[in-house]
């Protein structure tokens, strides 16, 4: 049982940081779907640099800086060519997941040593689980009771009036964008390298797209993100314990879709979406006549 | 001493010129109005002082020194801050988070110190404002205040304000021009962007004139009178609306009977053929429901509405409208033109389901859009543009034309000359006499009394949601209309 709980908490470690770079994203008014992509990407460029170096940090390092990059031409076509920011993160995920398929193929079935997987823990978390916590909550402060945090959420709200007292908005959402694929990027790391430790094609299994949901779920609050993140985590392994129990693989498998679905239709409504506070630009490119 | 000069100020939107070769200039301590119709180029101008839209000619100075190309930010810090007409604020933000963002101050703690700035300031100017209220509950009154509290608060030395009345009761009005008196006092520049005569007289020291993009003149105000000013600004003298004599013929176009509904308590009324039939009341009594369930956009619960003697009770707005029934809509930018659309493609939103054909006649669309723009003087002249470039004269002026040129039996006008300018406003209460005088039923419903005393043949009056009367010429009484109102 306590084993259940203990593999929730790691596996939402991945859905929390990509949830909170998510958020940044959205409160900018940059919609990112690109998550899954990002993560996927993230994942290979780990794996493939601590397999090389031994080094997991460098490996994560190099997934963030990865997750990053690709962010930014989502950021280039919905910010700077006011493209459609859907269809641009869904390419997204194609590229991202297609390449690290692609290349990812001659690591199939490769594990990483175990010594290269090995970081600090504490009572059965490692380092990066308190990391993750620690940071919704600097997070949560900065964008709710700091100036930075007004200006990112303003530009998100009414880059109108963002721009009127002289905030540079398309500066903004570059930087949010970046950032939302740095944690991707990192959250998908975390998984091919800290978690897993063996390369398997698709291994980010669709954790990107429940990030998003988890975004909508913690209402745009990093703070509440973290409750969302373990929820969904221990859903998630309920999907693998259970399994002892008879009850089908597959049912359990699909939980923790069903539930993003189910998040996602209830916060699909105009009413709700404002009540729960969606950011009031959300998705809209942004021109200054 | 003199705080901007903008000499030669040219700015184009596509083939149309906003502000042609413009000077103005603006001294410390003065306020300077800057008076002329919608589209005249008052906005673009001065949004171009603040640093919002970039000119394709000319140069300004502040404070004697050219400053190159502005942005937003360059012009705060020099001094320049803009309250808009509409509001520059985050709606789910409250007024400290308004205006954190809007001044220069850093980090946590001084959300605190904002919040008491706010108190501080809003009680000296005798505004009183509650600095965690969420703007989107605020009133507009209110919202205005949290807009000048972001230039009172940021010591800007020149401050434009759009149109800053329209939305303020008489009351907040007289404390707004203290406000701007004491601003002007401490050697501040105030620019006040009018259509209205009389603030000018009220606040202004000097006013300057622009006609269709070009300056007509800048006069000390003590020099010049308010007719001189009308003249200058619409370039001619105003016909005088006449209401033609009520129709001999007494057919009864529109009936409404007992309705009840929403706000709306046992409602009757009758418009006849030719007649105008106007409804006053003060805004929010029952007018707005009334109106959309004549026309179909609302669900009756009780009572009937007849055209002509048949019941039209519940049906669709586009069966009215193949009935006969044209509607000029309060919202006329929400709910009477479609703005990314073009003028001609908006002008052919009704007319095009009788053009017959199974593919869009585009060719005739843009002739009669062109016919119809010539005869109802809708300026620009280029129907390809998108109807929301329009100035809100010409938007109204476009509805119009929709709307009576498919010689409708019963017209319903709401509001229909609500913030235009003197010369758009005298045209559409022309055009609203010209289509009753051809025999349309017109229902007009107005909060501007004077208008309806003289356009109406009868005027109901309407609070609470109940007619409180209908009156003849012979008893239009402003005290005694406006008693009935409030009772």
């Amino acid at each position: 049982m306590l084993e259940f709980v203990s593999t929730g908490l790691q596996l939402a470690v991945p859905l929390l940081l990509a949830s909170l770079g998510e958020i940044y994203a959205e409160r900018s008014g940059v919609m990112n779907l690109g998550v899954e992509g990002m993560m996927s990407a993230g994942a290979l460029a780990s794996f493939a640099i601590t397999l090389k170096t031994g080094n997991p940090a460098l490996g994560l390092l190099t997934a963030a800086i990865v997750g990053a990059a690709l962010s930014l031409a989502h950021a280039f076509i919905s910010v700077t060519l006011r493209g459609n920011q859907v269809v641009s993160g869904l390419a997204l995920v194609m590229v991202g997941c297609g390449l690290s398929s692609l290349i990812g193929r001659g690591y199939v079935g490769t594990p990483l040593p175990m010594g290269s997987r090995r970081i600090p823990a504490l009572l059965g978390q490692d380092l990066i689980f308190y990391v993750s916590v620690t940071l919704s909550g600097i997070l949560w402060l900065v964008l709710f009771r700091t100036r930075a945090g007004i200006v990112i959420r303003s530009v998100g709200e009414n880059p109108a009036v963002a721009d009127s007292v002289g905030v540079n908005v398309h500066a903004i959402r570059y930087l949010c964008t970046a950032f939302g694929g740095l944690l991707a990027g990192a959250a998908g790391g975390y998984i091919s390298t800290i978690h897993n430790g063996m390369w398997v094609d698709g291994i980010t299994a669709g954790m990107g797209w429940i990030a998003i949901a988890l975004v909508i779920f913690a209402t745009w609050d990093p703070a509440k993100a973290v409750g969302g993140a373990v929820l969904f985590g221990i859903v998630e392994s309920a999907g693998y314990s259970l399994q002892n129990f008879g009850i089908s693989q597959w049912l359990l498998n699909s939980l923790p879709y069903a539930l993003t679905i189910v998040v996602l239709v209830v916060a699909s409504s105009r009413s709700v979406k404002r009540r729960i506070g969606a950011p009031a630009a959300l998705g809209e490119p942004y021109f200054r006549e | 001493m003199e705080l901007v000069r903008m000499e030669g100020i040219v700015k184009r939107f596509g083939s149309i010129t906003a502000d042609d070769h413009v000077d103005f200039d603006l001294m410390s301590g003065e306020i300077h109005a800057l008076l002329g119709e919608n589209g005249a180029g008052k906005t673009t101008l001065m949004r171009i002082l603040a640093g919002e839209i970039s000119p394709d000619e000319g140069k300004i100075l502040i404070r004697g020194r050219e400053v190159g190309m502005l942005n937003p930010k360059k012009a705060m810090d020099l001094g320049v801050g803009i309250v808009h007409q509409h509001f520059m604020l985050v709606e789910g933000f409250t007024v400290a988070e308004n205006l954190i963002l809007a001044l220069e101050e850093s980090l946590v703690g001084s959300l605190r110190e904002v919040s008491s700035r706010i108190v501080e300031v809003s009680r000296a100017y005798g505004m009183n404002l509650n600095p965690n209220a969420v703007v989107a509950d605020l009133s507009m009154g209110e919202r205005q205040k949290v807009e000048l509290l972001k230039v009172l608060c940021r010591d800007s030395e020149i401050l434009i304000l759009d149109e800053p009345t329209t939305v303020l009761t008489p009351d907040e009005r007289r404390n707004l021009f203290s406000t701007l008196l004491r601003m002007k006092e401490r050697g501040k520049g105030v620019v006040l962007i009018t259509h209205r005569l009389e603030e000018i007289f009220q606040v202004a020291d000097r006013v300057t004139v622009l006609r269709r993009g070009r300056v007509v003149d800048t006069r000390f105000v003590d020099e010049v009178s308010p007719s001189e000013l009308a003249v200058m600004m619409i370039g001619r003298d105003l016909p005088r609306v006449v209401r033609p004599d009520p129709p001999s013929s007494n057919g009864v176009v529109l009936k409404v009977e007992n309705l009840s509904s929403g706000r709306l308590r046992n409602v009757s009324l009758e418009v006849r053929r030719g007649e105008i039939l106007g409804l006053a009341g003060i805004s929010g009594n029952g007018q707005k429901e009334l109106v959309e369930s004549i026309v179909g956009l609302r669900k009756v619960s009780k009572g009937k509405i007849y055209l002509e003697g048949v019941d039209v009770t519940n049906m669709t707005p586009r069966r009215l409208y193949d009935m006969g029934v044209a509607y000029i809509p309060e919202d006329r930018v929400g709910e009477g033109i479609v703005p990314d659309m073009s003028i001609a493609e908006n002008l052919a939103l009704k007319f095009y389901r009788r053009m017959g054909s199974l593919l869009l006649d585009r060719r005739g669309i843009v002739e009669m859009a062109s016919r119809l723009m010539e005869s109802f003087d809708i300026k620009p002249k280029s129907p390809l543009l998108p109807a929301g470039n329009l100035s809100g004269g010409n938007v109204q002026r476009m509805v119009c034309a929709r709307e009576l040129s498919t010689e409708p039996k019963l017209l319903i006008a709401h509001n229909p000359t609500r913030g235009l300018d003197i010369a758009a406003t005298s045209q559409v209460r022309e055009m609203i006499v010209e289509q009753s005088k051809k025999g349309t039923a017109i229902f007009f419903v107005s909060e501007d009394l004077d208008e309806l005393m003289n356009l109406s043949h009868r005027l109901a009056v309407m609070s609470s949601g109940e007619i409180v009367g209908v009156l003849n010429p012979r008893e239009y009484d402003p005290e005694r209309i406006g008693k009935m109102m409030a009772s």
